[in-house]
C-alpha cells in the first residue's frame, strides 16, 4: 500500500516536471514554427502566390487559408531564412558578435590570469586589499560607465568601432574572471612554484611555464562566462555601436525586427539564427557552462 | 631578501593590465558620473557644462522632468515610478521566482531519475539573448498574438477583456488586448518572461548548493526519523543560506539594473518605465547627460546598498540559528 502511494507521488512529480519542460521549450518550438510560416498561415488569410497577389479559384472566389498559429508549418518557407540573412544582414552581425566576444575573452583571460597570479602567488603587502578592490566590480552596474565611456569614446572618435565594445566588455568581465581564476589557481600546488624558482625561473617564467599550462580548465570556464556576457549584451551595444557595419547580433536583431514588425516569418528566422548557435554550444558544453555560472555565484 | 625592486616591479606589471581596464572603465567613470551628475550639459563635448549642485537629483524625482529644449515630458514623477517598478519586479522575483526555484531544486536534488536532464532544460533560457525573448513575448502579448488567440480558443477572451477593463484606471480606453500597452498589465507582462528566463538560473545555483550538503548530515537526520519536509527546513535550507543570499542579491540588483527586456518588449517603455530605460531616454534621446548621470549614481548607490542590506539580513538570522 505504502509502496503504491510512493510510486503514485513519484509519477506526479515527474508529470509536474514534464509540464515545466513543456513550458520551457514551448516558446522556442513556437519561434521555430513561425519562422517557417508566412502571416497568412499564422493569422489566417487568403492564399497568395509568390509575389503576394491573391489567388482566386475557378469561380473567382478568394481561397481562405485556415489560421495555424501554433501547429507545424504546412509549407516550410525556408525563404524566410534567406530573407533574414540577405536583407537582414544577419551573417554580418553574427561575425561582428564573434569578433567582439573573442577579443574580449582574450583580453579578459590575460588580464585576469596575470592579476590573479600577482594576488595569489606573489607575496606582497596589500594583495588582499587589491583583491577586494577588484571584487567591487561584481556589484558595480554597467550604468556607471555608460555616460562617461560614451563621452570618452565619442571624443576619441571610437564610437561605431569594435574597440568601443571590446574594451568595456573585457573590463566588466574582469572581476568575475579573477574570482573564477583565483579558485582554479589556488588548487595548483605551491611546491611547483618553489621547484621552478630553485631551477632559476623568474616570476614571469613560473607564470608562463608552470601556471598558465595548468590553467586550461579555468580558461574554458572564464571564457564561457565572458562569452555569454558579451554575446547577449544590449545596453552598451545599443549606445556605443548603433550605426554602421559594426553592429552586434542583439542590436542587429532589434533593428531587423523594427523594419519587419508585421512580417513574422523573417523576424522568426532572424531570432532562430541568433539563437541556434548558442543552443548548439549549450548542448555540447552544458556541464561546463553550468559550472561557470555556479563558480561565479557560489563565492560572489 | 629576494623582494628587491625588481620583484615589486613584476608584481606591478602583473597587475597593470587588469588595473588599467578596471580603473579606466569602472572606477574612474563612477567618479566622473558623480561629477557629471552635479552639472547640467547637453553637448557631447561638455562645452556648455554648468555646475548646478544637486539640482539634477531634485529634477529627477520631481514631476518637472524636461528634455534638452526645456519642454516638460509630462506631469509625472518618472524616476519615482521607475524605482517603484524596479522594486516591484525585484519583490516579485524574490517572493515568487525564488520560492518556486527552491521547491523544484529540492525535488530535483532528491535523486529523481533524469534530474540533470531536467535541470539542463530549465537552465537553457538563461543563455538566450533577452532581445530574442523580448521579441518572442511581444508576439505572445500582441493584440493578434498567441495569448489572446489562446484566450479565444478557450472561449473566455471577452470575459477576460471586460474584467481587465473594469480594473484599469490609468486610461478610459477599454482593454483591447495589447498586454504591454496598459500601465496595469505592462509590469506583470514583463515579469512573466523574466520568471520564465531566470528561474532555471536560480534553480541551478540552489541545486548545486543542495548537492553540497554533506551526506552524513542527511543520513543522521533520517535515522532520527525526520520527514523530508523537516530535513529540508532544518538542514538543507540553513545549509544553503549563502547561496540563497546570492540569489536574492541577484534578483534585486538584477531588477534595478534591468533594461533589455522592457526595451525590447515594448515599443513605448513608458507603461513600465525602469531606471535604465529612463536613463537611456534622458541621456541618449534627449542629450541630458547630467540628468542621466544622476540616474547612474542613484543606481550605483542602490545596488551597493541592497547588496549590503541583504547580506546583513542573512547574516543576522544565521547567527541566531547558531
Amino acid at each position: 500500500m505504502k509502496v503504491g502511494k510512493k510510486k503514485a507521488s513519484l509519477i506526479l512529480v515527474h508529470l509536474l516536471l514534464l509540464v515545466l519542460v513543456v513550458i520551457n521549450l514551448f516558446p522556442l518550438y513556437w519561434m521555430l514554427t513561425f519562422s517557417l510560416k508566412d502571416n497568412d498561415e499564422i493569422f489566417g488569410g487568403y492564399l497568395k502566390d509568390d509575389t503576394g497577389a491573391i489567388i482566386y479559384d475557378a469561380s473567382g472566389e478568394k481561397i481562405p487559408v485556415a489560421r495555424n498559429m501554433i501547429g507545424l508549418p504546412r509549407t516550410w518557407r525556408w525563404s524566410n531564412y534567406t530573407k533574414a540573412l540577405n536583407t537582414g544582414n544577419m551573417g554580418r552581425y553574427f561575425l561582428n558578435s564573434l569578433i567582439v566576444s573573442a577579443s574580449a575573452i582574450i583580453i579578459t583571460l590575460m588580464a585576469a590570469f596575470m592579476a590573479t597570479y600577482a594576488m595569489t602567488r606573489l607575496v606582497w603587502k596589500g594583495r588582499k586589499m587589491m583583491n577586494k578592490f577588484f571584487m567591487l566590480g561584481l556589484t558595480i552596474p554597467i550604468h556607471a560607465a555608460l555616460v562617461p565611456v560614451f563621452l570618452i569614446l565619442s571624443r576619441l572618435k571610437l564610437l561605431d568601432t569594435y574597440t568601443a565594445l571590446i574594451v568595456p566588455y573585457a573590463a566588466f568581465s574582469l572581476s568575475m574572471g579573477i574570482l573564477i581564476s583565483a579558485g582554479f589557481m589556488g588548487d595548483i600546488p605551491y611546491d611547483l612554484d618553489e621547484a621552478a624558482f630553485l631551477d632559476g625561473c623568474t616570476e614571469w617564467g613560473i607564470f608562463g611555464r608552470v601556471i598558465l599550462p595548468l590553467m586550461m580548465p579555468a580558461t574554458a570556464t572564464v571564457g564561457i562566462y565572458t562569452f555569454l556576457q558579451c554575446w547577449n549584451e544590449l545596453l552598451f551595444a545599443t549606445i556605443f555601436v548603433s550605426k554602421g557595419e559594426y553592429v552586434t547580433l542583439p542590436v542587429g536583431v532589434k533593428q531587423l525586427v523594427g523594419q519587419h514588425t508585421t512580417d513574422w516569418g523573417p523576424v522568426g528566422a532572424a531570432l532562430a539564427i541568433a539563437t541556434i548557435p548558442t543552443m548548439i554550444v549549450y548542448v555540447l558544453l552544458s556541464r561546463k557552462i553550468q559550472e561557470g555560472f555556479i563558480a561565479g555565484a557560489v563565492k560572489g | 631578501m629576494k623582494k628587491h625592486w625588481s620583484y615589486r616591479l613584476s608584481v606591478f606589471a602583473f597587475l597593470l593590465p587588469g588595473l588599467i581596464l578596471f580603473v579606466g572603465i569602472l572606477i574612474a567613470p563612477i567618479i566622473m558620473s558623480v561629477f557629471y551628475s552635479l552639472n547640467d550639459f547637453k553637448a557631447i563635448s561638455g562645452s556648455d557644462m554648468t555646475f548646478v549642485g544637486l539640482r539634477n537629483y531634485v529634477e529627477l524625482f520631481s514631476r518637472q522632468l524636461a528634455n534638452e529644449k526645456g519642454t516638460l515630458f509630462a506631469n509625472v514623477n518618472y524616476m519615482g515610478d521607475a524605482l517603484v517598478n524596479a522594486l516591484v519586479l525585484g519583490a516579485l522575483s524574490v517572493f515568487i521566482q525564488l520560492p518556486l526555484a527552491l521547491i523544484i531544486a529540492l525535488k530535483l536534488s532528491k535523486g529523481i531519475r533524469g534530474e540533470r536532464a531536467y535541470l539542463s532544460i530549465y537552465f537553457m533560457p538563461v543563455l538566450i539573448s533577452t532581445v530574442i525573448i523580448g521579441q518572442l513575448w511581444m508576439n505572445i502579448y500582441e493584440p493578434d498574438g498567441l495569448l489572446n488567440a489562446a484566450l479565444g480558443a478557450l472561449g473566455v477572451r471577452d470575459q477576460v477583456f471586460t474584467w481587465i477593463t473594469s480594473h484599469i484606471h490609468s486610461t478610459k480606453m477599454p482593454f483591447k488586448g495589447g498586454w504591454t500597452g496598459y500601465k496595469e498589465t505592462a509590469l506583470i507582462a514583463a515579469f512573466v518572461p523574466i520568471l520564465w528566463q531566470y528561474i532555471g538560473y536560480h534553480m541551478l545555483l540552489m541545486y548545486a548548493g543542495i548537492k553540497g550538503v554533506p551526506a552524513d548530515l542527511l543520513e543522521a537526520a533520517q535515522l532520527d526519523g525526520c520527514t523530508e519536509g523537516q530535513v529540508n527546513r532544518h538542514i538543507v535550507i540553513p545549509y544553503i543560506k549563502p547561496i540563497l543570499k546570492v540569489c536574492v542579491i541577484f534578483a534585486v540588483t538584477g531588477s534595478l539594473k534591468s533594461f533589455d527586456l522592457i526595451y525590447t518588449l515594448m515599443k513605448d517603455t513608458r507603461r513600465a518605465e525602469l531606471p535604465s530605460t529612463l536613463m537611456y531616454k534622458l541621456t541618449f534621446l534627449n542629450n541630458r547627460y547630467g540628468l542621466g548621470s544622476a540616474i547612474a549614481v542613484v543606481l550605483i548607490v542602490l545596488c551597493f546598498a541592497f547588496a549590503l542590506l541583504i547580506s546583513l539580513a542573512f547574516r543576522d538570522r544565521g547567527e541566531k540559528v547558531a
